[in-house]
């Protein structure tokens, strides 16, 4: 039974690892393509990084700016805030409407679904604008 | 030829491994191809210089426009070069990291309507008013794949797009290559959180992350054709700038191509070279493609024509009657029109404006477009409560 479902839901993915699996594979052929065709020369100069011709100093693999990270950090989080609106969008009709008063009544209108989002976001803005006073967006 | 019926040829056509094949290689490929001309021609003609015009097989000439074969050709003939310190592994992956997910996203958007073969010779009327019933077995649904959460699958695999040119940097041990896929993943990451909550607004009016039902928002009811002033591009214009701004910026091009910058500054695929370079570059280009069509598909109607019903065109109460075969082929074309208008746009913005700083880039994504559209959404809520409470 269990089984079932789950055959049946990974179904409804088939048209998804189709184009997952057509898609590798058309990239795969360009990087055998690559591989396989065009002439091949090698010589130790042409082996080096290119920096226009002098010699590298330090290793690539050196220190980074830290803005890079933090950029990545606040990514996760706004992000993730954002993938919390994604239902709350979707259900709104549903969070805004107030059941009927009685059998037969029509149903109201009610700002429970705006004033929850409402608190969200100002909490939200409260830490962009943290965030921005501490001078860790932008790139001063 | 007994197996030779509609009923086969269209188990085959409804197959997503098919409909992706016709799909790739029907629009997006060539459309991509064509625009790499194009975006010399245009920018050519803004300058006021001839731009490729010389390629030719014989006497075919075409203004240049099989430039896109030479360069095809040239690349794949091209030396594979690889450096000798690079991370061999990473450095193969990262051009199949770049190009994989546009092609992979493509299967949510919904390229034409669904497509009735015993009925393609006949009037499709919605309602049968007299006679038989519409044969409407064996349908093909001009799109790959259909699922709930469609929009947010686009996000979740073009996001992947993003590790092709963060592990390009890092796999080619060449320090511009490193500062250029992390400049490069610093900007997609600023502008994707934007990009997700631009298209949110649509998300509340039409109530559904489906490519395909967003297409039909303002095409519910039969007997009302399509109407563009129905589409989501005017309640939600507000949206749209700002997913038109923070799209741009996922592709890398300008007025926000600092992560490559060719030649002056120096991107990530600078150890590149041949065909793996041009995964890349094609990425880039499908990338506007791709923009397009979710702009397309969510903004602009999809493929819906003006005032052209199922069973024809509708104006003022009055019907012209058009077949199937008629009314499919119009709208797979206006789909595919609408797409190259909205490419076309893109190439205009990248030879209009100037290249943003890198300091000027962080603060419009983070400082401007990921509060407007925080206002936006909650404007939209506010919008959909009065019209709610006012229409009952």
């Amino acid at each position: 039974m269990l089984y079932t479902r789950l055959a049946l839901q990974l179904q409804a993915f088939t048209p998804a690892g189709l184009a997952i699996a057509l898609a590798l594979g058309f990239c795969g052929l360009f990087t055998l393509l690559a591989v396989a065709v065009g002439p091949k020369s090698v010589n130790p100069e042409k082996l080096k990084p290119f920096e226009c011709g002098s010699e590298p100093i330090g290793s690539p693999r050196g220190r980074y700016s830290v803005k890079f990270y933090q950029v990545a950090i606040l990514f996760l989080v706004f992000d993730i805030e954002a993938a919390f609106m994604y239902p709350w969008a979707l259900l709104f009709t549903k969070l805004s409407t107030t059941p009927a008063a009685g059998p037969g009544l029509p149903t109201g209108v009610g700002i429970f679904g705006f004033v929850e989002m409402l608190l969200f976001v100002i909490v939200l803005v409260v830490a962009l604008t943290y965030v921005w006073r501490k001078k860790a967006i932008g790139w001063e | 030829m007994d197996w030779l019926n509609w009923h086969n040829v269209s188990l085959v056509l409804d197959n997503p491994a098919t409909k992706w094949v016709l799909l790739a290689f029907g629009l997006v490929m060539p459309l991509a191809s064509i625009l790499t001309w194009m975006e010399r021609r245009q920018s050519a003609m803004m300058q006021d210089r001839l731009g490729p015009n010389r390629a030719n097989i014989g006497p075919i000439k075409l203004k240049g426009i099989l430039h896109f074969i030479a360069d095809a050709v040239k690349m794949i003939f091209k030396e594979d070069f690889i450096p000798g310190s690079v991370h061999r592994g990473l450095f193969a992956l990262a051009p199949v990291l770049a190009l994989a997910p546009v092609l992979i996203a493509f299967a949510i958007i919904p390229f034409g309507p669904t497509v009735y073969p015993h009925e393609l010779g006949n009037v499709l009327h919605s309602v049968p008013l007299a006679g038989e019933a519409p044969n409407l077995t064996d349908s093909i649904r001009l799109q790959i794949f259909q699922v709930d959460f469609g929009l947010i699958f686009y996000f979740a695999v073009l996001t992947l797009a993003n590790y092709g040119g963060t592990i390009a940097g890092w796999a080619s041990y060449n320090k511009w290559a490193l500062l250029g896929g992390l400049r490069s993943s610093s900007q997609m990451m600023s502008y994707e959180v934007s990009m997700g909550l631009a298209l949110m607004g649509t998300f509340l009016v039409a109530g559904s992350l489906e490519p395909g039902y967003i297409t039909a928002h303002g095409w519910n009811s039969h007997y009302s054709p399509a109407n563009p002033l129905n589409w989501l591009w005017l309640p939600q214009l507000p949206g749209l700038l700002l997913f038109f701004v923070a799209a741009v910026a996922e592709t890398k091009r300008a007025p926000f191509d600092i992560p490559e910058g060719e030649p002056e500054i120096i991107g990530y695929f600078v150890e590149y070279s041949g065909i793996r370079w041009g995964m890349f570059f094609l990425a880039e280009f499908i990338e506007i493609v791709f923009i397009s069509s979710v702009i397309t598909v969510v903004f602009f109607g999809g493929y819906q024509v003006p005032f052209l019903d199922e069973d024809g065109f509708r104006f003022a109460g009055t019907l012209a009657a058009l077949p199937h075969w008629a009314v499919v082929a119009m709208q797979i074309g206006a789909f595919g029109a609408k797409v190259f208008l909205l490419c076309w746009f893109q190439l205009l913005v990248r030879w209009t404006l100037p290249r943003f700083r890198a300091d000027q880039l962080m603060s419009l994504g983070w400082k401007l477009l990921l509060p407007a559209s925080l206002a936006w959404i909650m404007i939209t809520a506010l919008g959909k409560l009065i019209l709610m409470s006012a229409g009952g």
